[in-house]
């Protein structure tokens, strides 16, 4: 049979049948099977470990994102507030695209969430069938010739041997994809630090120039109307003041009049505590 | 005849139901040499389902090992290329 059913069932099948051949006594070969399966499950038991660790790390970095996306938006208000709606769009910008990230990250662990779920019934169900096992070897080595223990033995230990494996490839899966996650997320905290956010469009897979295009021109009406929402909530609120710093003046807080005020851009952004760059 | 989900776990299937599921596995088979994303993870799904539906969930005390091992539900079409070419995960 070819494909994964061939080669799955071969591997395991010839690790077993290497694991029996070394014994020649058959109560011998079930006691070292037995151990092996036990051996095993501690194994698998640390790998369960190790997925939840992965699933942390993804879950610290989501906060991290989190704290990125408050930062920008308190700048992105600063910035405003002093006057400097280029800037403030640029926040805004940037915001959108980390909050992008976040929700796709969101997912992501949910999905893991998900997946240590079932490895963890997994897991039970290796430790029912190595019980079996246990009980199982008890008949064997009293009922059975040692010719035919051999035969049963072989196929209760592939059995068993079979649902390590499968355990083992549900562990394997769910660590590539945190692996995946996780290098994705460092890329974007990377290109944010670096401050050449706009070219995370690049990152996402599968998407060519156009729908590149299309993204940027949805995002901006995006920053436009955010960009409006806070000017509104600005303009509502106490005029310049939060920054104290000479410059901003109460102008470029008022709804409307951003543009002329905008026209200062450059000189005026240093102030605007754009620290982080 | 058992067959396995692999991550997910052992089905038993009749014989009938092993011949409809050679069916299934043909498509498979074409839609990963037509390199069709779509139509692979559909017919896939189609397939898992097919499995779930009309096998008997093998009990967690029994020891047996698998005639057909499919792949994990979320194969890619890259994974999957592998194992469903030429003829399929069953012969025929």
């Amino acid at each position: 049979m070819p494909g994964l059913s061939g080669r799955m069932s071969t591997v395991v099948k010839a690790k077993i049948s290497k694991l029996l051949d070394r014994a020649e006594d058959p109560a011998e070969t079930l006691e070292y099977s037995y151990q092996k399966q036990i051996e095993l499950l501690q194994n698998v038991k640390k790998g369960i470990a190790d997925v939840v660790t992965a699933k942390k790390r993804l879950q610290l970095q989501e906060e991290k994102l989190q704290q990125q996306i408050l930062k920008l938006d308190t700048q992105a208000r600063q910035a405003l507030a002093a006057g400097n709606e280029d800037l403030a769009r640029v926040a805004l910008e940037r915001k959108n695209g980390i909050q992008a990230e976040l929700q796709s990250l969101d997912s992501q662990i949910a999905q893991l969430e998900d997946q240590q779920q079932k490895m963890t019934d997994s897991e039970q169900k290796l430790r029912t069938k190595i019980e079996q096992f246990r009980s199982k070897k008890e008949v064997i080595k009293a009922q059975y010739s040692a010719a035919e223990a051999q035969v049963r033995i072989s196929e209760a230990a592939t059995g068993v041997g079979e649902e390590m494996a499968d355990v083992g490839l549900a562990m394997q899966r769910a660590l590539d994809k945190t692996e995946s996650m996780r290098a994705r997320a460092d890329a974007v905290q990377e290109l944010e630090a670096a401050g050449t956010f706009e070219d995370l469009t690049s990152l996402t897979p599968g998407e060519d120039d156009i729908d590149r295009q299309l993204r940027q021109l949805s995002s901006s009406s995006e920053v436009d109307s955010e960009l409006a929402k806070l000017k509104a909530e600005l303009g509502s609120g106490q005029p310049a003041g939060q920054l104290g710093a000479g410059e901003a003046a109460g102008a470029g807080a008022n709804p409307g009049a951003g543009e002329s005020a905008a026209a200062g851009g450059p000189a005026a952004a240093p102030a605007a505590e754009g620290g982080e760059q | 005849m058992i067959v396995r989900i692999s991550t997910e776990g052992q089905y038993e299937l009749s014989e009938a139901d092993v011949a409809q599921l050679n069916e299934l596995d043909n498509e498979a088979v074409s839609a990963c040499e037509g390199d069709d994303e779509q139509r692979f993870a559909a017919v896939f799904e189609r397939l898992l389902g097919f499995v779930r539906e009309h096998g008997r969930a093998v009990a967690d005390d029994e020891l047996a090992p698998s005639d057909l091992i499919l792949p994990p539900p979320d194969v890619s079409l890259a994974e999957a290329r592998k194992e469903f070419s030429g003829e399929g995960l069953i012969p025929g």
